[in-house]
């Protein structure tokens, strides 16, 4: 498959490397060359370095015809607004945003964003593990425990 | 009429706009997320004007108010920053009017795309007062006849422009040339040596090409 991610942070470059031991083609984006040192010495990826929100720079990494986009960084409002530049602009359907805000990303997977909420998952694996209950399609760790009155 | 508007981003634009959103007696808030400048902005712009917090953040958002805000204004230096707080005002708080910040000229399509549509770009302020400059008082040409003998101008007076009260036998025009057209309060009028401009006149010139920049100098030239 045609990966790209953007963000070469922890999580970003660990999914890169993962994936490109599968031998799928990665592009990883980073607009800070010391990320890029995560993916080791011999880079089993191709890089792009600059701003994720820049359409030039989506352009260049061939986002459009992609079969997959990351949005990994530290940003949430960056993943976010990557995310749905790639979906609208490069008309790439299957798009996974990183989100720290459990709220952001509960509010944003209502807006048909698939958004991965870290804290959210974590705690929901560790109750799953705990009970000993099967884990479940990810999207669906969003919600537990995040319920708030608007 | 009184609105509740909610400003985000405590930067010069923010600060400048909250001054004067209180001043025409606006209930104003501002949310901006470094405490030391909020601390400052409390102290320039009175308390119950400042809310320290993240203007992104849907807590926050909920404390300032956005439930009941008749306009969000973003304006912090960051386009996702901005998308994102107007994005959420709108699907989250049902806020009727959003305005945003534009930073990088290439992403008003984006936020057009995503529902933003008032958007305010500092390029595109400039480039429109650029424009505006363009069009008041220059003479642009707008078509030749006689295979380029003739060329027709035409003019939108400014203010500014020296011909404002001056009759047209009292304007030294190029020899050759005429004033031939006059638009003005949505009517066409005929031109006469008595005709008398007045700012926002929209006037139609014919002149010999090879004159065309004298009578640009006429136009333009505050001396002449």
């Amino acid at each position: 498959m045609k990966v790209v991610i953007l963000g070469c942070g922890r999580s970003g470059a660990s999914l890169a490397l993962q994936l490109a031991s599968m031998n799928h083609s990665v592009t990883v984006i980073d607009r800070n060359p010391e990320s890029l040192r995560r993916l080791g010495k011999t880079y089993p990826c191709r890089i792009i370095l600059g701003n994720g929100l820049d359409l030039d720079t989506l352009e260049k990494a061939e986002v459009k015809g992609c079969d997959v986009f990351f949005a990994m960084t530290r940003g949430d409002n960056t993943n976010l607004m990557a995310a749905q530049i790639v979906k609208r602009n490069f008309s790439v359907e299957r798009v996974a945003v990183k989100v720290a805000d459990p709220l952001r990303a509960e509010a944003y997977r209502k807006l048909g964003l698939f958004t991965i909420n870290a804290a959210a998952l974590l705690a929901g694996m560790c109750r799953d593990w705990l009970l000993g209950e099967e884990f479940k399609p990810i999207d669906t760790y969003n919600v537990d425990g995040v319920e708030v009155e608007l | 009429m009184s609105m509740y508007i909610i400003v985000v981003g405590g930067g010069n634009v923010g600060v400048q706009l909250t001054k004067r959103l209180i001043a025409r007696g606006h209930e104003v808030l501002m949310l901006e997320k470094d405490s030391r400048q909020a601390q400052k902005l409390g102290n320039l712009l009175g308390e119950k004007h400042l809310m320290h917090g993240d203007g992104c953040d849907i807590l926050t958002q909920k404390e300032a108010g956005f439930k009941r805000a008749d306009i969000v204004v973003s304006v912090t230096g960051e386009d996702e920053d901005n998308l994102i707080c107007c994005q959420l005002a709108k699907e989250v708080w049902n806020v009727n009017r959003v305005v945003a910040r534009v930073n990088d000229p290439a992403h008003e399509a984006v936020f057009r795309e995503i529902g933003i549509d008032d958007t305010v770009s500092a390029t595109g302020i400039i480039y429109s007062l650029i424009d505006q400059q363009i069009a008041s008082d220059e003479l642009i040409p707008v078509g030749h006849l006689h295979k380029g003998h003739v060329e027709i101008v035409e003019s939108i007076l400014s203010e500014r422009s020296h011909l404002i009260g001056k009759a047209v036998r009292d304007i030294p025009l190029p020899q050759g040339s005429f004033i031939v057209y006059l638009f003005r309060d949505g009517n066409g009028m005929q031109v006469n040596g008595d005709t008398e401009f007045r700012p926002d006149d929209m006037i139609v010139a014919m002149v010999p090409t090879a004159r065309a920049e004298e009578l640009r100098t006429v136009f333009t030239d505050v001396n002449s």
